[in-house]
């Protein structure tokens, strides 16, 4: 029992949908109204909405969970009621310890006070007390970086100092469960990266956090189980890597067939070796296989495959034209088909793979295929970026007080043309 | 109820660094703070004793300074029970990203304005004890009951806080009814008057919760009697009906407010 921090139980959550009362001005008429129509009533108890559905799950002491899930799978309801903002309209939750959430950071600022009045009242408000808060108070400004600025009031912030304070203050409250919200994305590559070493300490220190995010990249970085949720229901709970390929295949953008096009993108599959695939290595191979319908005579036609990432950037594209295969007329009734076999140099994360199709004989394109699937790629080596170089350290020295005649230093290098490398990406001590 | 009882002792510390933030952000938005507790006690001071110089006239007999001290008096602590319903009215909708998104106790709010009022009134308090010092009002052991009168106002402040911050969540034109009533309740209180200007209508008007208690701080401050006993018991007990009844409402609503506001 004792090992459990947390423990949803056949959770439910309706909402009201459509119009409530919310002044006394449409209350006092509609009131009035439905004693004389009775009907009226169950027509409104109709427009409800279930934003969860019979959730159940536990996240044992210590662990990483992360909640994933499309827009409006119910993420937001479910951090509600995991933050106890909400009740659950049936079912229960057991928490062991106290609940901090770090979601919208900054949400409990003032703007007329201080940075200073502001990392009290807010970590107050996340359950801090005035001593835990003195103590860590130096430590909280040295992580925000807005030593300077802490006499301040919040008003003058730009929008990434208060959401920094925020985090620093957010991160500092030491519950035994954590909620984390998509705020780690905040701030500056070099914050976020704090924030992210700052969270695996947290996690290594022990404490149970859960993650509710849609960004996948997260949940795999830090979780070790997840749970996916989509329409208010658990479609799935276990081990992150499984989650995430179930989330693949699950949410794969399910494109309703355009009747009126004459030709078609009819499937798209990515695979590896052994058969459809959505979870990499980075630098394996992978094929994907296009099938393109025609319905009436088309010319001149092309395949295009593109990659984008997670902030929709198009990292990659080439096409059949260019690859060497020309343009291709199909006449009604033929099916194209044909396989693109990449070599997965990506770094960790997740990719959507597109493909569209153009014709060349009125220059654009006939039919698109925006996500028609998603990979997820891991890279053995620990290297962050779209893309993956494949990095090997083959020297690193160190020349010992002899910054002054660093050309004696770098003369013995393989790459003696590049001075820069063996002075700087060795650790350099002055003494 | 023991239970929340029990939670919002667990979040005091909350409660006074809210009730703090608002009382620094009343004092840091105007530059005299002082003026911002005093300046409303003074109008109504001022306009009670206008409209004491009008009965005066019309009765053909001169304003005392006793009526004078004894509209003071009643004023101040008026102006806290005016002042916390007012804040706490807004508390909960002026607090939203709190309320939906953190949890505590969120009966914390209409509190913290009563404890935000309450500094206000202890500031007006330290300029009215000048003024009766000038008026040679003197003072009496049945001061002694003012703190008790105080306290009656503060869980009425409380009680009635709750009801309409909790109210206003759920109806937006709830504060446009509380204003008025706010506003033209002063008429309905003994503040510029004394019960017994009524006569035997007078009784009456001692329904109204805070007509006592102001009627008491009359009596122990500026006559220096004891307050009537028996309408001071009806003011007590309905105070402290006022803040049971609007915690019990309070707490009832509480789980609607995220997805309410």
């Amino acid at each position: 029992m004792s090992d459990v921090a947390l423990r949803m139980e056949h959770v439910y959550k309706r909402f009201r949908k459509g119009e409530t009362f919310n002044s006394l001005r449409d209350l006092i008429p509609a009131l009035t109204g439905r004693m004389f129509r009775q009907q009226e009533l169950s027509e409104t108890d109709k427009r409800e909405f279930w934003a969860l559905q019979d959730i159940s799950f536990e996240v044992k002491r210590g662990e990483a969970f992360g909640i994933i899930g499309p827009n409006g799978a119910g993420k937001s309801t479910m951090l509600k009621v995991l933050s106890r903002v909400m009740k659950p309209t049936r079912g229960s939750l057991h928490v062991n310890g106290r609940v901090s959430a770090l979601i919208e950071l900054g949400a409990g600022f003032h703007q007329d006070l201080t940075g200073r009045e502001n990392t009290y009242l807010y970590g107050s408000i996340l359950g801090m007390t005035k001593r835990e808060i003195a103590v860590k108070f130096d430590e909280i400004v040295e992580f925000s970086g807005l030593t300077e600025f802490i006499d301040t009031p919040v008003k003058h912030y730009s929008s990434g100092m208060n959401a920094r304070l925020g985090f620093a203050v957010g991160a500092h409250v030491n519950p035994d469960v954590l909620l984390v919200d998509e705020v780690l994305s905040v701030g500056d590559t070099l914050f976020q990266r704090r924030c992210m070493d700052h969270m695996r300490k947290i996690i290594q220190n022990g404490a149970t956090v859960l993650f509710v995010s849609h960004n996948l990249k997260t949940v795999a970085d830090f979780c070790s189980h997840a749970l996916l949720l989509d329409h208010g229901h658990v479609v799935t709970v276990g081990s992150t890597p499984k989650v995430i390929t179930h989330y693949m295949t699950h949410l794969r953008q399910d494109r309703a067939a355009n009747q009126s096009r004459p030709v078609v993108i009819s499937k798209v599959t990515v695979r590896d070796a052994a058969g459809p695939c959505h979870r990499f290595r980075s630098g394996h191979k992978a094929w994907i296989d296009v099938e393109v319908s025609a319905r009436e005579p088309c010319s001149k036609l092309a395949v295009v495959l593109y990659f984008r990432d997670e902030n929709h950037y198009v990292l990659f594209s080439t096409t059949t034209e260019r690859l060497g295969y020309g343009t291709i007329s199909l006449n009604s009734g033929d099916i194209l088909r044909c396989t693109f076999e990449i070599e997965l140099n990506l770094g960790h994360g997740v990719f959507y793979p597109a493909v569209n199709l153009y014709r060349h004989d009125i220059e654009q394109a006939e039919d698109v295929w925006e996500a028609a699937e998603t990979i997820y790629v891991w890279a053995q080596e620990d290297v962050s970026g779209p893309v993956n170089f494949f990095p090997k350290v083959i020297r690193q020295e160190v020349c010992r007080g002899r910054l002054r005649e660093a050309d004696d230093c770098t003369a013995h290098g393989h790459r003696g043309q590049d001075r820069s490398t063996a002075t700087t990406s060795g650790p350099l001590r002055l003494n | 109820m023991k239970q929340d009882l029990r939670e919002l002792y667990k979040y005091r510390e909350l409660l006074l660094t809210i009730a703090y933030r608002d009382i620094k952000v009343r004092y840091k938005q105007s530059v005299m703070g002082f003026l911002w507790a005093v300046l409303m006690p003074v109008l109504i001071v001022m306009s009670g004793v206008t409209v004491r110089y009008a009965f005066a006239l019309a009765a053909h007999a001169p304003l005392r300074t006793a009526d004078i001290a004894s509209i003071a008096v009643k004023s101040l602590p008026w102006a806290f029970l005016v002042s916390s319903i007012r804040f706490g009215c807004a508390s909960l909708t002026g607090n939203r990203d709190l309320v939906t998104k953190v949890y505590f106790p969120k009966e914390i709010f209409p509190v913290a304005a009563v404890l935000a009022s309450l500094f206000d009134f202890c500031v007006a308090s330290t300029a009215l004890v000048i003024l009766l010092l000038a008026l040679h009002t003197g003072y009496s052991a049945y001061l002694f009951w003012a703190p008790a009168l105080m306290l009656m106002i503060v869980l009425l402040a409380t009680g009635i806080g709750m009801v309409v911050s909790a109210a206003s969540l759920f109806f937006r034109d709830v504060k446009f009814v509380v204003e008025v009533v706010l506003t033209f309740g002063i008429f309905f209180t003994p503040v510029f008057y004394d019960v017994r200007m009524l006569g035997a209508k007078g009784k009456w008007l001692l329904l109204n919760p805070a007509a006592p208690l102001l009627e008491g701080f009359s009596a122990c401050i500026v006559r220096h009697q004891p307050p009537q006993l028996p309408w001071l018991g009806y003011a007590v007990g309905l105070s402290l009906m006022a803040l049971a009844l609007g915690y019990t409402f309070f707490k009832h609503l509480e789980p609607a407010f995220a997805e309410s506001i």
